[in-house]
Formats: C-alpha cells, structure tokens, sequence
C-alpha cells in the first residue's frame, strides 16, 4: 500500500509543468526526458550542454532534498529483482525511442499541445501499463 | 552561459517535482495502475496538476515569435499516428508496468541513490541506443530499396 497524496502529488505535478514552461520559454524545448536523453547518447548531439544541464538538475534536485531534510523525505520502494529491472529496462527505452517520448513528452508536453500523436502514444502506453500491473499482480501473482 | 544556468533550473524544477509528486516511487506507480488491487489514485493528480500548467503556460509562451535564448521553437513536426508511435507505445508501457519506472521518473531516482534506478536507467539507455541502430539499420534498407 501506498498512501494518497493529493496535495503533495498536485503540487508536484505543477512543479512538472513549470520546468516544461521555463523549458519552452527559454529554449523553444519539450521537457521530454525521452528527447532529452536521446541527445546525450552517442554521436552526442551538438546542443547537448542545455540537456546535460536539464539532466544534472532532475538528478540533483532529489539529492538535496534528501541532503536538507533526510532520507524519510521522499519515498522510494521496489523489491524488483535486478533481472526485471534490465528487461524492463530495454523494453522501456526500446519503447520510447520508436513512440518518440514517454509520460513528460507526450503525457505532459504533447497533451498540453492537444497533439494527437501524443494522445495515441498516452492512451497506448497508459493501457499497456494497467495492462500489464494486473498481469503481473493479479495472474503471475507478483514478480 | 543563461542558457546552462536556465536548463539546470528548469532540470531542478523537474526533479524537484517528480520527487514531491510522488513520480520517483516505483511502488506508487504501480499502484496508480493496480485498478484492482491496491489503488493509488495519487497520480492522477499529478498529470492534473502537470497538464494546467503546462497547458496555460504553453498557450502565452507560444504566441511569442521565438523562445527568450534560441531563435526558435522546436517543436515536433510529425502527424501522423502510425505503427511505430503506437506499438512503441505499447513497448514502453509493458517495460513501465513491470518496474514501475518511467524515464522522467527513474532519472531523479538517481540522486536517491538507489541502485535500482541506476540498473534500470543503464537498461533503458542500452535499450534506446539498440533502437536507435535498428531503425538507422532499417532506414538504410529501406533507402536502399528506393534507389
């Protein structure tokens, strides 16, 4: 069980959207950590300073937080083994790359564009994952 | 210099976010998707939060002729809905609802510490660069036929 957390989920999620609004301001950029990433791998794209910028910030942010106020500040549980996490893993970037974005590029950015291409991937990848939970949990019986 | 310093912000912003919302737990995630077990509904209110901001935002920044650093915006071009967006969607979804990482989600999980992020975002990595080959590899075919 996880506890409800609308208030702490709601500000949040506005926090979300105020990075991908600072993000269009300034650099005319989708907050798509999917885009992003991709132009840090190799042959590494020629504006990769902004995306390794944006990338130390999202990795950063959690580790202050953690620093100010210690580590019951955010909660963080999976008992996932190592092997799931690897095939999950590929399947994730695998995904990704050909739906060209995942829940900030298309769940965020794209809905907020009202692009159909980001409503299919969103609807698509949202059913696949309920999909999946209820295999996994409700048939395998937990991984 | 603007240009690093307003990207690491927005990169803040973000992470700071996807940990207050509750994004970067893995087990929060699933339940958001577990309709018949454990429901969180948490998440909902994250994309609620998340789409009017964005959307509202999106709205007045877009009616400037270009972005305050760059001379324009770079927005994606493609329209249609075709079977690599929707079957890679599905991919992705099946990866999303077996670890309960998404990409935005996982890549703050690093500054947690957790190594379970790191094996997943290593993963996830490797798996983007596979794709990214293959489809190099399959649109050299496909060139080729056509020439």
């Amino acid at each position: 069980m996880t506890e409800f957390t609308p208030v702490a989920s709601f500000l949040g999620g506005t926090m979300i959207g105020l990075a991908a609004v600072l993000l269009m301001a300034v650099h005319g950029r989708i907050a798509g950590m999917t885009g992003i990433l991709t132009g840090l791998l190799p042959p590494l794209a020629a504006d990769w300073a902004w995306r390794a910028a944006f990338i130390v910030g999202a990795i950063g942010a959690p580790a202050l937080i953690v620093a100010l106020a210690g580590r019951s500040a955010i909660a963080f549980e999976s008992s996932m083994p190592a092997l799931w996490l690897v095939a999950g893993g590929l399947l994730v970037g695998f995904g990704v790359h050909f739906a060209s974005g995942c829940t900030s590029g298309h769940g965020v950015c794209g809905l907020a564009r009202l692009s159909p291409r980001s409503m299919a991937a969103t609807v698509t990848f949202m059913a696949a994952t309920a999909a999946t939970v209820f295999f996994v949990r409700h048939v395998l019986g937990g991984l | 210099m603007a240009r690093i310093a307003l990207a690491l912000l927005a990169g803040l912003v973000f992470g700071a976010g996807i940990a207050v919302s509750g994004m970067i737990n893995p087990a929060k995630v699933l339940n958001f998707f577990d309709l018949a077990g454990s429901w969180d509904p948490s998440l909902a209110f994250v994309m609620g939060g998340a789409l009017i901001v964005t959307a509202i935002g999106y709205r007045v920044v877009l009616q400037r002729p270009k972005p305050l650093l760059d001379e324009t915006f770079h927005l994606p071009t493609a329209r249609r809905i075709d079977l690599p967006l929707v079957s890679g969607a599905a991919v992705f979804g099946i990866g999303w609802g077996i670890t309960g990482f998404c990409p935005g989600g996982a890549v703050p999980a690093l500054g947690l510490g957790q190594p379970r992020a790191l094996i997943f975002v290593t993963s996830m990595l490797a798996g983007i660069a596979l794709a990214r080959f293959l489809r190099g590899g399959l649109a050299g075919r496909a060139r080729s036929r056509t020439a």
